[in-house]
């Protein structure tokens, strides 16, 4: 386990074992390093606005950053505002997108911005991705659940994105109790995924059910399983890496709905090879937003 | 004195819907070892579904002596639905020497009103045993269509525990279905404790503080199901101070131990 790694089984078994684990809690980077390699950058591809403390944009976005400094969290990815709506008219997601822009500017290398947008209105959605990251510091989209992604209207949307070179996050679930009527799949995504395959693609919270959400994009070789937001399930990473490749697995979190704490668990925690976590963690994001980040000049 | 881990939330043998990374026991007893766990309370996967109790608890109790004497824990799997049920009670306390029970009402298919229920909670009590009362296994939007199993509705708990004052109650996986506030009347009904493991949101534990005590609250990761990291991070994510971690991990779950395992010394 990564937090002990500097600790020995004898250390632990000693008399003062809390204070090394309150030595080791205290260490920002502890948990995300290894033996020889102290720096694993953290890229966290998955938090909202919506649930923490504070009245402004930017009050909320310092909590955040507050709380990842704990785990040594270099970035952090934000999109929608609050409170959450499934299907905003467009002075909704305008407003939204609004405070996102509030919250990244005081730190515009730290937290990055997903603009949020509603394939209910195609038009608005484009003038939006044009004002947000055409024109503005926002990296990519964010969809979540108005409108399932398998649809042709989603098209002109997502050809804008990946023009921009920008990311494309599509919230998917398989729910046993029944999806909300506008909420995509994994195999919707893949149906996307195969009519626009130089898009880049996140398959957010690994299609919920991710056992059969693995499964749906495994050939779909530009699409990114996202890991957030579900509860930290053993073997969720282990199955990703071996059906995936550990190059299409991303780190999120979905905070503050769910914990830093958890999430990174599922990373931390996998019986994988120590290369393929910080790829995880990190390098697969800065990757994929390589080219939209140095454009923008935030990629140092 | 500085403590290791007591892990009140583990589990041994298989579960049902798919391979775990760690569900060999030698595996799991490696893993929390080399975790900082010194004691685990381990029930058992096989008490969801089997309706050989008897034989459930048997192999848990073999399993747990196999792995090393007092670090895992064995809890027993008493199911007051299924006939005889006060015989396998008696063996988890006087065969098995077991500190406790792990309850999955949900899975067996009865309430905490149930008169079956409030017996179990009667003669545990008289055997001076712990009850671990599992409210959910997994996200409930996630089960196996073929296995669709209702998170516990704990609305009769505080009327069950009404003449209990001394039982020795243990709600795990409480934070799926129940959110901090939902549990304070419950702890408050009497000596209910909680654990963290699917205690969610960010700072999570320093916010579940406004509303549970410290000294209800114990460690525990429902390992192998989950991360063991996960419950473990949680402790970094509140940044809370030593002394709090300590009662925690350790006094909180050693203090309800310490009222004796039956049969032991």
């Amino acid at each position: 386990m990564k937090i002990f790694d500097h600790i020995t089984r004898r250390d632990w078994l000693g008399a003062n074992s809390l204070a090394l684990l309150s030595a080791s809690l205290s260490s920002s980077r502890a948990s995300a390093s290894n033996a020889g390699d102290p720096t694993w950058p953290v890229w966290d591809n998955h938090c909202h606005l919506a649930g923490l403390p504070g009245e402004t944009p930017v009050e909320r976005t310092k909590r955040l950053v507050e709380l990842a400094d704990r785990f040594g969290i270099e970035r952090l990815v934000v999109f929608m505002g609050w409170p959450f709506s499934y299907n905003p008219p467009p002075d909704e997601f305008r407003r939204q997108n609004d405070q996102v822009l509030e919250a990244i500017a005081p730190w515009p290398k730290r937290v990055l911005g997903y603009a949020y947008v509603n394939p209910n209105h195609v038009e608005e959605s484009l003038e939006e991705i044009a004002r947000c990251i055409e024109r503005g510091p926002m990296v990519g989209i964010k969809l979540w659940v108005a409108r399932r992604c398998h649809e042709e209207a989603l098209d002109p949307i997502i050809q804008m994105a990946t023009r921009l070179n920008a990311a494309v996050y599509q919230h998917t679930w398989l729910k046993v109790d029944g999806n909300l009527p506008g909420e995509s799949t994994p195999m919707d995504l893949a149906q996307l995924a195969s009519r626009h395959p130089r898009a880049r693609l996140i398959c957010g919270h690994a299609g919920g059910e991710w056992e059969s959400g693995i499964r749906a994009i495994r050939a779909s070789k530009n699409v990114h399983l996202e890991v957030a937001g579900g509860d930290p399930t053993a073997g969720i990473v282990e199955m990703a890496v071996r059906e995936l490749g550990a190059a299409r697995v991303v780190y999120g979190s979905d905070a503050p709905g769910r914990s830093f704490a958890s999430q990174l668990a599922k990373v931390l925690g996998a019986r994988i090879p120590a290369p393929d976590k910080k790829r995880i963690l990190s390098a697969n994001l800065r990757e994929m937003l390589g080219p939209i980040l140095h454009a923008k000049g935030l990629d140092s | 004195m500085n403590r290791p881990i007591i892990d009140a939330n583990v589990y041994l043998s298989r579960w049902p819907l798919r391979r775990l990374p760690c569900d060999r026991a030698p595996d799991l007893a490696s893993k929390l070892r080399g975790g900082g766990v010194a004691c685990a309370w381990a029930g058992s996967f096989d008490g969801l579904l089997h309706r050989d109790v008897a034989g459930v608890n048997a192999r848990l109790a073999h399993a747990c002596h196999t792995h090393g004497e007092g670090f895992l824990i064995p809890f027993g799997t008493v199911n007051p639905a299924l006939p005889d049920w006060q015989e396998d009670l008696r063996r988890c306390r006087e065969q098995h020497h077991m500190p406790g029970v792990r309850l999955h009402p949900n899975y067996h298919g009865y309430t905490l009103d149930d008169p079956r229920f409030l017996q179990l909670l009667r003669r545990a009590d008289e055997a001076r045993m712990i009850v671990q009362i599992v409210l959910t296994m997994e996200d409930e939007r996630m089960q196996h269509p073929l296995l669709r199993v209702p998170h516990v509705d704990t609305a009769p708990l505080p009327d069950a525990l009404q003449d209990l004052p001394d039982l020795r109650i243990v709600l795990l996986n409480a934070f799926r279905s129940l959110r901090p506030h939902q549990v304070r009347p419950l702890v408050e009904a009497g000596r209910v404790h909680v654990d963290i493991a699917m205690l969610e949101g960010i700072d999570g534990l320093r916010k579940l503080l406004n509303d549970v005590p410290l000294e209800r609250i114990l460690f525990g990761s429902h390992f192998p199901l989950f991360y063991f990291e996960s419950a473990l991070f949680k402790l970094r994510e509140a940044a809370l101070g030593g002394a709090a971690i300590q009662t925690i991990c350790w006094d909180n779950p050693a203090s309800l131990l310490s009222e004796g395992i039956p049969g032991r010394r």
